[in-house]
């Protein structure tokens, strides 16, 4: 096993203006570590910036301050170009709306997934479909597949980089609680195979209860600790 | 990946792309058209001057004289003598001096009266001289026989010793109908020329029909004619000789620079045309805009979806104006097909009318610009909607948060 953690946060800060003038603090992280190949779920209602947090993690959004390494790469301080760039070839994103492109097929999709990192390359997305048993519906659109379907093409996609951290936002937030179960079996599974950090954000009691690792959002961020005592 | 999802693009708003399309394909359809059948409209007049360098006949409008002699188009501005002809003839600077006499019809196709030295070895366009279609023969001096032009033939469905009554006048009146029967002895082979669409019999036919004044029996109505070659200042000297220093007769000379000014007579009309042309530019741009706006938002979530797999902003940029592009280049490609569907309208027209033969596909510059202005007016119609996309927050456009 890498001896590299898959993620360290430091003293993360993330505001947002306030319509009233002044910003609004919403994360406040001193110390988060994920080791490589650890699965973790993060606990937390809606609102309390589960969403803001993966996004930074993904480099979607930049923190105010602080520092965040995936995979031993500080993300930090990266132009945004560099940051797409490493996104692209070093991590894997879940969304809970699936996400999918509706004018592409399911390989088309799982495509994207390595197109602006690595390259699209149809046998490796073919052999990602293949890994969530959908090798059979590679040429059928988002519309014409079940949900629990198109979030099992949505995890391919994430997967088929191989990354060394796969990040899902409440993946099971659209989906029935079989559905909901299977996938999070296959993200389990699919990261353990590969050797990659898992880390699920969710407020369903069912994912957090498959889960040895809980972290409660409100415990880690000082901004929701600090609004709950008051 | 690119073409991929720009391919896709534009079929998941098929309905909007497809107006764009046949929008940019008008514009472009338009401009072109305009451009191209106007200066070949103008080449394919000269082109059509019957390999003559002037035409001379009785005082008037020198155009009214193209137009009736080389053309077959009005009326004859008036007579001529024999002795005129002769006069011009015997010059040394006179290549060849082909007399026609008009006046005559069938069912609305003209007679011209014309000598037979118009089937000796005379050139209509370098290398083509005027002949008779094999099985045929030319019309024989004296005779009540006439060889008729391809088109002509074609029209009445007349072949060899088809028989007819002329009718007297330029206009078809079915009460004025000659006594005499002339007798088709031959076909025109086709010179896409003005000779296309006309019957020509012997001159004396036309003269001496019955009706006709017996004292101009000898009168012609023009003299068609060709300077040796190298005679440069023959046009000149015929110029001063008849149009300055005489009063009688009228040399339409040069024919090239006569049908310029026809056609400037028109430039009012071109002018509408490209206003109307550049308009319907501008409107197929504006909905290239609409489409790709409209595309644009409706995908929001898709490209922020982009975003978060890793594509940077430049990639969205491309994708944007490649659709913009790709709805630019197919309304091109459409474009020449309209473009083609209304020059051949147009050529048909003019050859079966006027007997002109248009060349939509001779090199003109639209044919490189038009294309050229509607890909760039396109492109531009996507730069504010690729702005968007470039300015795009991946948060907000993956909304809803957790």
């Amino acid at each position: 096993m890498d001896p590299t953690p898959a993620l360290i946060i430091r003293d993360l800060l993330k505001s947002y203006p306030a319509p009233s003038g002044g910003r609004t603090e919403v994360l406040r992280i001193p110390h988060f570590e994920l080791q490589a190949g650890q699965q973790a779920a993060i606990r937390g209602e809606s609102g309390l910036g589960k969403t803001t947090l993966m996004h930074i993690i993904a480099g979607i959004l930049e923190a105010d301050s602080g520092s965040v390494a995936v995979g031993g790469a500080e993300l930090t301080g990266l132009s945004e170009a560099r940051r797409d760039r490493f996104r692209a070839e070093r991590l894997g994103y879940v969304f809970q709306t699936f996400n999918l492109l509706q004018g592409l097929s399911a390989l088309e999709n799982v495509m994207l997934g390595l197109a602006f990192g690595k390259g699209a390359d149809r046998e490796a997305a073919m052999a990602a479909l293949d890994r969530v048993g959908l090798a059979g519906k590679a040429g059928h659109l988002p519309r014409q597949l079940s949900t629990g379907q198109q979030q099992r093409v949505a995890v391919a996609r994430a997967l088929a980089n191989r990354p060394c951290l796969i990040l899902a936002d409440e993946p099971t937030g659209n989906l029935d609680a079989a559905r909901g179960r299977k996938i999070i079996q296959l993200l389990r599974d699919s990261a353990s195979a590969l050797g990659s950090a898992l880390l699920v954000a969710s407020h369903d009691p069912e994912v957090l209860g498959s889960f040895d690792q809980v972290i409660d959002l409100a415990d880690l961020n000082q901004v929701a600790r600090h609004e709950e005592e008051v | 990946m690119l073409f991929l999802l720009i391919r896709r693009g534009l079929r998941q708003h098929l309905v909007s792309t497809a107006v764009a399309v046949l929008l940019v394909a008008l514009g472009m359809g338009l401009v072109v058209s305009v451009f191209v059948v106007r200066a070949e409209a103008e080449q394919s007049f000269t082109r059509s001057a019957s390999g003559f360098d002037a035409v001379l006949g009785a005082r008037g409008s020198k155009l009214q004289l193209v137009l009736n002699g080389l053309f077959h188009q009005e009326a004859s501005p008036g007579n001529i003598t024999a002795e005129d002809y002769q006069q011009v003839k015997a010059l040394p600077m006179v290549d060849r001096a082909i007399p026609i006499v008009v006046g005559d019809n069938f069912r609305g196709v003209r007679l011209v009266g014309v000598s037979d030295d118009f089937f000796q070895n005379l050139e209509y366009a370098p290398d083509h001289v005027y002949t008779v279609e094999p099985g045929g023969r030319p019309f024989q001096v004296g005779q009540k026989e006439a060889v008729v032009g391809s088109l002509a033939a074609h029209q009445l469905g007349w072949s060899i010793g088809t028989t007819f009554h002329p009718f007297h006048g330029l206009d078809y009146n079915p009460e004025a109908q000659h006594s005499e029967i002339f007798t088709v002895v031959g076909v025109l082979a086709p010179t896409n020329s003005p000779a296309d669409r006309v019957i020509w019999v012997p001159l004396e036919g036309v003269q001496k029909l019955g009706g006709h004044d017996p004292a101009a029996f000898t009168d012609l109505s023009a003299v068609l004619i060709r300077f040796k070659p190298g005679a440069k200042a023959a046009g000149f000297m015929l110029d001063t000789r008849y149009n300055r220093q005489g009063k009688r007769l009228t040399l339409a000379w040069p024919v090239a620079s006569i049908l310029a000014d026809l056609f400037a007579k028109f430039s009012w009309f071109e002018s509408a045309l490209q206003a109307l042309a550049y308009m319907v530019a501008v409107v197929a741009g504006a909905s290239v805009f609409s489409a790709v706006y409209s595309s644009m938002s409706a995908r929001k979530r898709d490209l922020a979806i982009l975003r978060a797999l890793g594509a940077h902003r430049g990639f969205l940029i491309a994708a944007v104006l490649g659709e913009s592009a790709g709805i630019g280049l197919l309304g091109c490609v459409l474009g020449f097909g309209l473009y083609a569907a209304i020059a051949s309208t147009v050529q048909e027209i003019l050859r079966t009318r006027i007997g002109v033969l248009l060349e939509p596909w001779a090199w003109n510059p639209v044919l490189v610009w038009g294309p050229l202005l509607m890909l760039g007016l396109s492109v531009l119609a996507g730069a504010l909607p690729a702005w968007r996309a470039y300015r795009l927050s991946v948060a907000e456009g993956l909304s809803p948060l957790s």
